[in-house]
């Protein structure tokens, strides 16, 4: 028997802990569960093309052009800020490397002092002082750091994310500060392109129904029916959602917290964040500075792995610490971190997709890839026999 | 004093990696006291008392803080980026740097000068915060090979080099 040790050239993101996927060679980044997201994609494209193919040619004639015109302005920028919100980095925070989760154990051990034998240690709090309000920062056992102000460890994804809003099933990934202002923008378009729809239909049927009579228009555009079914569910749930984060930009809170009650005034606890004024706090959400990712997907790292010489082809050994990236199309889950109040964005749009902000979709990647087309494959081969 | 604090010893960082061995790493961690932006402490960590001057890592400290305020700084043209960019339905991100990736640039550049030029003829390596998602200012302790080892080694090393 005779063992290989091969030195590839790998992108980081394949060594990547916790349970995303990614796709375009470390380009997207999701959760793992993308059923409800394919649901919600179906139902935007799908409702948009019934309205662009029943109601757009009536209306367009008989009223304005600008009506099909201004929908597909709206349609685009709801695609455009649902991809940008599924497929980026939410601000995941990278797991502490070795030294850093020791040195960390060491500040712990010296602060806790000396635990008597059959005595739990005190749980691992770190307390700061921010605007004269005292916040507890929490130890993540998973990820061995303490988390930052307003991080959470979301449960699905197994990454701890920088100012955790909630996970979101409809859009498969987590909203923390990266993409909270795309999701807030999706949801506010969405009600805008809901609404917009909703109420070109009725408009769209009361003319027909003038001329033909109700029935009638109904045999001939059966697609309304479904769009206004379609519509008034999802303008409940999706209106009410913009609705909740209105109120919580405004606040300057987060889903979590709002959730948890950090902040209900109970004990004379203020939110520390908030600048109490409601124009800075909305400017400072959906204005604020773009953070940039720290999690470099796209890096290059070197892969050391042992190949068994008598394997065919080496698509098995990958180092240990890899995760198998499959997909599962399951139902979503609704864990502790999801929101109550995160009901059905159910709206359809058109079938035309305008060119998105990140690459078309493409078949997400089961495995990490060992020969992707940019990997360098780099084979310093040191024999290593074993008789 | 080892031989290596001559800084001609050391053309580069590379050598220093090569040549030195790793003895400890020392984390100066996040200031959050005055909220969620970006602020290392600026307190001396004691593990570096005999290698370099305090006021030398208390100014990078503070040069770096002033460098992430900057880029965290929400005024006129934070809105102006974010509201062109809404317009755009942030499709103009993928042609244009934002001002955060830009003064992140140039924090990496003043990373590798100070190092050059202060850090390393004492044999220590400031890593840049973003590389460890910036949760902390990462300073490396070396201690050239050659020498008998004059400075206790820590039994936290992990005795892997520093990616």
């Amino acid at each position: 028997m005779s063992a290989v040790m091969i030195t590839r050239k790998v992108r980081k993101w394949e060594k990547l802990p916790g349970k995303n996927t990614f796709c375009c060679d470390g380009r997207v980044m999701m959760a793992r569960q993308k059923g409800v997201f394919y649901l919600t994609l179906f139902l935007i494209i799908g409702t948009c093309s019934l309205f662009f193919a029943f109601e757009c040619p009536y209306l367009a004639v008989h009223l304005s052009p600008a009506i099909p015109v201004f929908a597909a302005l709206l349609f685009l920028f709801v695609m455009a800020m649902l991809l940008r919100t599924s497929f980026s980095d939410p601000g995941v925070l990278p797991r502490a490397l070795p030294e850093e989760a020791t040195f960390i154990e060491m500040e712990i051990e010296a602060a806790n002092g000396n635990v008597p034998a059959g005595q739990r240690p005190p749980p691992r709090i770190r307390n700061v002082q921010i605007n004269n309000q005292i916040v507890k920062l929490k130890y993540c056992y998973t990820c061995k750091i303490f988390r930052p102000p307003r991080a959470s460890h979301c449960s699905i994804c197994d990454n701890c994310v920088d100012r955790f809003d909630h996970h979101c099933p409809w859009v498969g990934n987590c909203v923390g500060k990266r993409n909270y202002r795309y999701f807030y923008l999706f949801t506010l378009s969405l009600s805008l392109l809901t609404i917009y729809i909703f109420t070109f239909d009725i408009v769209h049927v009361v003319m027909r129904s003038v001329d033909n009579g109700f029935l009638n228009t109904l045999k001939e555009t059966p697609g309304t029916v479904l769009e206004v079914l379609v519509c008034f569910f999802t303008l409940w749930s999706v209106v009410g959602l913009t609705g909740f984060h209105t109120y919580l930009i405004s606040l300057n809170q987060t889903t979590n917290e709002d959730i948890k009650g950090s902040w209900s005034g109970k004990n004379r606890v203020q939110n520390p964040y908030s600048h109490k004024n409601i124009i800075k706090n909305c400017c400072e959400v959906l204005c604020g500075p773009t953070y940039p990712s720290v999690l470099d997907r796209r890096g290059l790292m070197q892969d050391d792995s042992l190949v068994s010489a008598t394997c065919a082809a080496p698509s098995s050994s990958s180092s240990s610490n890899a995760t198998p990236q499959t997909t599962k199309t399951t139902a979503p889950l609704i864990p502790n971190e999801h929101t109550p109040d995160d009901a059905k964005p159910s709206i359809a749009a058109s079938a035309e997709k305008s060119p998105s902000p990140k690459e078309e979709l493409p078949p997400a990647s089961k495995l990490p890839p060992l020969a992707s087309p940019e990997t360098d494959a780099e084979t310093s081969i040191a024999k290593d026999k074993t008789h | 004093m080892p031989a290596f604090l001559l800084s001609s010893k050391f053309h580069n960082l590379q050598e220093l990696r090569h040549s030195a061995s790793l003895v400890t790493k020392v984390f100066i961690q996040r200031d959050y006291s005055e909220g969620t932006v970006c602020r290392f402490q600026t307190k001396f960590p004691s593990e570096l008392d005999s290698r370099i001057e305090r006021t030398l890592l208390e100014e990078t400290v503070k040069t770096l803080n002033s460098y992430y305020a900057e880029a965290e700084k929400i005024g006129g043209q934070s809105y102006l980026e974010g509201c062109l960019a809404c317009a755009t339905a942030y499709i103009i991100f993928l042609c244009m740097e934002t001002r955060y990736e830009k003064v992140l640039r140039k924090i990496s550049g003043y990373i590798q000068e100070q190092n050059e030029k202060i850090y390393a003829p004492r044999g220590l390596l400031i890593t840049d915060p973003i590389e460890r998602g910036m949760r902390v200012l990462e300073i490396s302790l070396f201690e050239d090979r050659g020498s008998g080892g004059s400075s206790p080694s820590s039994s936290m090393s992990s005795g892997s080099s520093a990616r």
